[in-house]
Formats: C-alpha cells, structure tokens, sequence
C-alpha cells in the first residue's frame, strides 16, 4: 500500500516537473531565439529560424549585429533615456502612491470612500483615449527652468513622467496591502504621539517590501515599454525611448539580426529587474491576491 | 593698433548682422536609422546652408514607422516644422486637415519630373518626391526558359490568361513551394500600393475617382468582383500563400521557394545579387492596360511655417539632378528625372534596373487622390486579406464600400 502511494506521488511530481518543463521551454525559447539569432548574419539567421539550430550558437557567430546596432542608432541615449525616465517615475510613484494608500486607509477624512471609487474607476478608462487630450494639455504648459519661464513641456524627460506618477491601480495596490496591516501598530503609535508621517515612514514603509516590489515592477513594465506617449511628446532624438528607438530598425529591408540585437540589449535590463525583485514580487501577489 | 580695432569692431557687426538675418527653418524628415539615407539629407542641408545666408535648416530625423503618427501628434500639439517630409498618398490628407500649404516653387523645374513624384491635390502643388518607387514582376530569366514562358514587356505585357498559364506551368513543375508569391507578410500600405493596381487593371477601383465621393460601383462593381475572385483563387489555387512568414517575404525568393515574386525596385539589387538572371517583368495587363502603383515620399511646407519662402527655396534647392541621384545610388530608388537617371549606374539606359523608370513613367497610377485614402487603405487591406483567407468574395467588397462610403459621409465628402 506504501509502495502505491509512494509510486503516485512519484508520478504526480514526474507529471509536475514536464509540465513546468514544458511552460519554462515556451516562455524561454523565444528569449533564447532571439539572443542567439543576434549573434548570426541575417542570411543564417532567416535558414535557421525553421529548424533547431535557431536556438543554438552555431555557424557565423559574431558581435557584428550588436556593432551594426550603435551604428544604426544612439542605443546607448534610448537605454539612459528609459532607464532614466522608469527609473525616476517609479521612485515618485511609489512615494506618492504609498502615501496616497495610506492616507486612504489609515487616515479618517470625509469623502474618501468616494475619491478611492472615482480614482479605481480611472482604471477602466484607457490612456489611448486620454492621450490627445493630455497631448493638448502638455504642449501648453508652464515650466520655469533656467530659460526662464517657458511654455509646453513637449520634448523632455518630465513630459514622460509626470503623468504616469499615480495612478489608479497603484494606489490600489497599496490600499488592499495597507488594510492587512494590523491595525494596532498604528493605534499604538498613535496614542505614543507618533505623527502620521512618522507612522508612515517608520512603520508602515517598512513593513511593505514585497508590495513596493510588486508596485516597482509593475510600473517599470509599463513604463519601460512605453510607445505611444513618448512618440507623441518626443520629437527630439535626444529624448526618445527604447520602444520608440526600436522603429530604427524597421527599415525597408528589415536587418533582422540587428533587430534581434537591439531587441537583446534592451530586454536585459528588464529581465535582470524582474529576477532581482521576483521574491518580493510572488510574495506580494500572494499576499494581495492580485492576479495576472 | 586704432584702426585695427575699427576693423575687429566691423568684422563683428557684419558677422553678428548676418547671424541675425540667419532664419531657421525646421525639418522633419522619415530617415532615422538609415545610415546611408541620413547622410545624403545632411549632406543636401550642408549644401543648402552654405549656398546662401537668408536661411538655415536644422534637421530632427523620425523613424519611418513612427513618422506619420508623429506628425499628427505634432500638428495636434501646434508644434509642426518648417519643412516636413510625406508619403505621397497620404499628402491628401494633410493638405485637407491643414498640416500642409501649397507649396510655392518654379513648376518648370519640375517638368520632367515622374508623374508619381508631384504631390497635386485640388488642382494646387502641395509637395515634390526627389525619387519615385515602382513595383515589377520579379523572376529568373532560367525560370522563363525552362517552362517555356514569352518574355513579356510593357508593350506587349503579358495577359491574365497568360499570366495564370505561367503560374500553373510553374505549379506543375513542382520546384517551387508556391508559384507566386505577392508579398502577403508585408501588411499595411504594402496592400493597397501594391495590390490595388490589378483591381485598377481589372477595371474597378478603391473609390470612384470622378468624384471621390463613393466607393459604390469601383470596389463592387463587375470589374471589382472578377478581381475578388481571381485575388482568391491564387490562394484557394494553392499558387500563393494567404498568410506569409516575414522571413520568406525577405528571404523567400532567394532560397529558391517562389517562381515570381511581386516586389519593388528597392528589393532588386538583393534579387540580382542571389541570382544573376533576375528580371523583373511589368505588371500583367487584366484588361485595361498594366498598372502599377506610384507615389513615394515627397517634401512639403507646413502650413504653420513662418518662413514658407525659405522653407520653398530650400525644396527648390533640393531639386537638383545631383541630388536626385546621390538619393538614388543611397538607397535605391528611381530617380525623378531622367538626366537624373542617366546620371545613375543602375537607373542609366542599360543599367540593371532601367525598367523600373519605364514602369513608372508609363504604367504607374498613383493610390486615390483624397484625403479618405488613409481609411479607404486600410479598409482595401482588410478585405483583401479577408479574401484571401476565404471571406465571401462579393460580401466582403460590398461590406468595404459601405464602410469607405460611411467614411466619406462621416468626414463630409472630405471638401470634394
């Protein structure tokens, strides 16, 4: 009987194991294709994308893609601009979005049911049908830099990040991670004659590592694969992002293997995020029961 | 030591005058991330700031495949250069949505220039192309011989019973995966450039050009439906593949995979270079002469420009023969002249792509002239593709001409 069970359960995490197998083979294959596939001429690069050698570092292998990417394109000026952009949004976002959460959660004030239901309603609203309107506003905007007070933010780095600051499903996140919290730190603290934002800086934040990783990765998916926004407010090469840097490539005659390059050096950062963050990230998806 | 002072002074006045006469112009321009098509722009903007002192262009370069919706967003914003670029048959548009003005320049310096290059809309210039694009019948000379095929030419190009004859010989043979191969991976303005040409050579049309203000009759009349039904028997026929590999629409004819491949000018030096005995034949004649599709990109002034005249002078500039061949050996296209072309080896009589400025001189018909091009494209693109993948050949052209007339009604017969 012993022997039985232990046999199922043998197969069961047999069965387990080939189908994890089998998704890790589907979501890493194509990652694999495309980083081998930016090593390779494009003549070989095109004769092997039918068999399996498009996944294996064979034939003409060399750098000659990535080379021919710079050449291209100011990668190096895309990858600082998006980084730069994401990196700053994100940081802001969590600042305001957490205090915002917490203020919804923690402090007592009229009307804020009422907000907290206007601003999860934004988030069936899509940024598609905002953006001329938020184009319109941008373009006449005041700004006072050192030229002096000036108008139109088009073509800098605020115009990229000011409006993706908050947002509604942020403030969410935090909201549903701040209202498990026990109450009870912060009655305590407030009857020691902790301030709120001694409650918020000193409790609460510190308490909330796995959904400030689950809100950075989430905003810096969003932010680092931003298109259509920068490509509206952006036309100064300067200021462009990866996404947008991408069109470089798709020229009439398509070079794939600089594609599969640039495709490369820009899919690195990110991945290397998502590793360095995906513990805290599980954690908090569990915690939140926030899916997908 | 006085006078040499008097003289400094001078020097600096003068300097600082003509510094200050100096207007800039802005321009916009499709090219970023086509090394070679960059350096030829700077090079004419080099040129053009040196020749003179009244005006001076600095350049912000677009990625092609960001550039239309960047200037929408531009003009959106009232943030428009002087001088931008546009693809010819999207010019209607612009023009008609205020983003263009007519463009003021000496038409006798572009007299000779291909039909397909001027960008007329309304009876008024709105913008010049320094090239012109054309698409041709691509094959092996070895192909023809060895199914025993005429080698057809715009004279006597060859017919649809022809046509279909050469598609079933190169069927039976059985060497190829398919006989033909129209470029079905290519989506987008690929369709209606270069499908929209065997409708017009059936007859039919996107939109009904005498008045522009249906499409009813041109895209489901007689002409329209025999064209429906010949598009998808290429691929009920199994002599085209309705759904196409990126990679085989690049690669495909090389590797040997298609008999004919329906390609443009741009693509055949890679033709010839996988296989010496490339020719490209003219379109075939459906019944109402070969057709091709015309129109590439072409300069125009924006309609906010402060300096129209610089903005004029610069594009006049740009016309030079010079030019248009220094274009034309960067990237290949046809050049919009002839002295132009005999000024450039492949283009020159007896270069290796010489037919291509035949085809475009004599059997290119540019996309509808009107500002709903832009939806009547996209609408064309989806049935054909519908078509292609099985869709009901008369309900689908009939389901496009009601959508393409809903559109012109919508936009108010879009000031024809």
């Amino acid at each position: 009987m012993a022997m039985i069970a232990a046999d199922n359960r043998g197969l069961r995490l047999a069965t387990r194991y080939a189908v994890l197998v089998l998704i890790a083979v589907i979501f890493v294959f194509p990652l694999v294709f495309m980083v081998m596939s930016s090593f390779k001429p494009d003549q070989q690069l095109l004769q092997d994308a039918s068999n399996l050698r498009a996944f294996l570092p064979v034939g003409d292998i060399s750098l000659q893609n990535y080379t021919a990417a710079f050449q291209r394109a100011p990668v190096a000026t895309f990858v600082f601009n998006s980084v730069f952009v994401t990196g700053v949004t994100v940081i802001l976002s969590l600042l305001l979005c957490s205090a915002a959460g917490f203020a919804f959660v923690f402090v007592n004030w009229k009307g804020r049911g009422v907000l907290l239901s206007l601003l999860l309603a934004t988030l069936i609203v899509p940024f598609e049908t905002i953006a001329i309107p938020l184009l319109l506003l941008a373009s006449k905007l005041p700004w006072i830099g050192l030229d002096g007070l000036t108008w139109g933010w088009l073509n800098s780095y605020r115009v990229q990040i000011v409006p993706f600051i908050a947002d509604g499903l942020t403030v969410f996140l935090f909201v549903q991670y701040f209202k498990d919290l026990p109450g009870e730190l912060i009655e305590a603290a407030r009857v020691e004659g902790a301030s709120w934002f001694q409650i918020y800086r000193r409790i609460v934040m510190p308490l909330s590592g796995p959904i400030l990783a689950t809100a950075a990765i989430l905003k810096f998916l969003v932010m680092y694969n931003q298109y259509l926004w920068p490509l509206m407010v952006t036309q100064e090469e300067g200021y462009r992002p990866v996404m947008v840097g991408l069109q470089y490539f798709f020229q009439l005659n398509v070079a794939w293997g600089e594609v599969m390059a640039y495709l490369s050096m820009i899919t690195v950062p990110v991945l290397a995020f998502y590793l360095y963050l995906q513990k805290a990230f599980i954690a908090s998806i569990a915690s939140t029961g926030v899916k997908g | 030591m006085k006078l040499f002072g008097l003289a400094a002074s001078a020097a600096i006045l003068g300097w600082a005058s003509v510094a200050q006469a100096q207007e800039t112009l802005t321009m916009w321009y499709h090219g970023a991330g086509n090394e070679v098509e960059q350096k030829i722009v700077n090079g004419l903007i080099a040129d053009f700031n040196g020749s003179q002192t009244d005006w001076k262009v600095e350049l912000q370069s677009f990625p092609q495949g960001a550039y239309n919706d960047s200037v929408v967003a531009g003009a959106l914003a009232g943030n428009l250069p002087d001088i931008l670029d546009v693809d010819g048959p999207i010019m209607p548009n612009w023009a008609w949505a205020g983003y263009l003005q007519p463009l003021k320049i000496d038409e006798s310096k572009i007299a000779t220039f291909l039909p397909g290059t001027k960008g007329i809309w309304n009876g008024q210039l709105y913008s010049i192309g320094l090239w012109d694009a054309a698409v041709a019948l691509v094959t092996r000379q070895s192909t023809l011989d060895e199914l025993g095929l005429r080698k057809p030419t715009v004279d006597q190009p060859w017919t649809k019973d022809e046509f279909m004859a050469a598609l079933d010989a190169a069927k039976a043979s059985g060497k190829w995966e398919f006989a033909f191969d129209p470029g079905m991976a290519w989506t987008g303005e690929w369709y209606p450039y270069a499908f929209s040409p065997f409708l017009q050579s059936f007859g039919g049309d996107i939109v009904d050009r005498t008045t522009y203000k249906t499409a009813e009759g041109a895209l489901n009349g007689d002409a329209a439906m025999a064209f429906g039904a010949w598009w998808q028997g290429l691929f009920t026929g199994g002599y085209a593949q309705a759904t196409q590999d990126p990679a085989d629409r690049d690669g495909g004819f090389a590797a040997g995979k298609y008999a004919f491949s329906w390609n443009g000018n741009w693509a055949a030096l890679g033709a010839l270079s996988a296989f010496p005995d490339t020719v490209f034949l003219p379109a075939p004649d459906f019944g109402n002469g070969p057709k091709i599709g015309a129109a590439s990109w072409q300069f125009g002034v924006s309609a906010t420009s402060k300096n129209p005249a610089g903005a004029a002078a610069f594009i006049e500039f740009a016309l030079q023969d010079k030019y248009l061949a220094a274009f034309s050996n960067g990237i290949g296209l046809i050049p919009a002249t002839p002295s132009a072309a005999a000024m450039v080896d492949n283009y020159k009589a007896g270069g290796p792509l010489a037919v291509f400025v035949d085809y475009s001189a004599r059997t290119a018909l540019v996309r509808p002239v009107t500002p709903g091009y832009v939806v009547q494209a996209k609408v064309f693109e989806k049935a054909l593709a519908d078509i292609a993948n099985g869709a009901d050949v008369a309900a689908t052209l009939d389901a496009a001409t009601d959508e393409i007339n809903a559109d012109i009604e919508k936009n108010g017969g879009y000031g024809h």
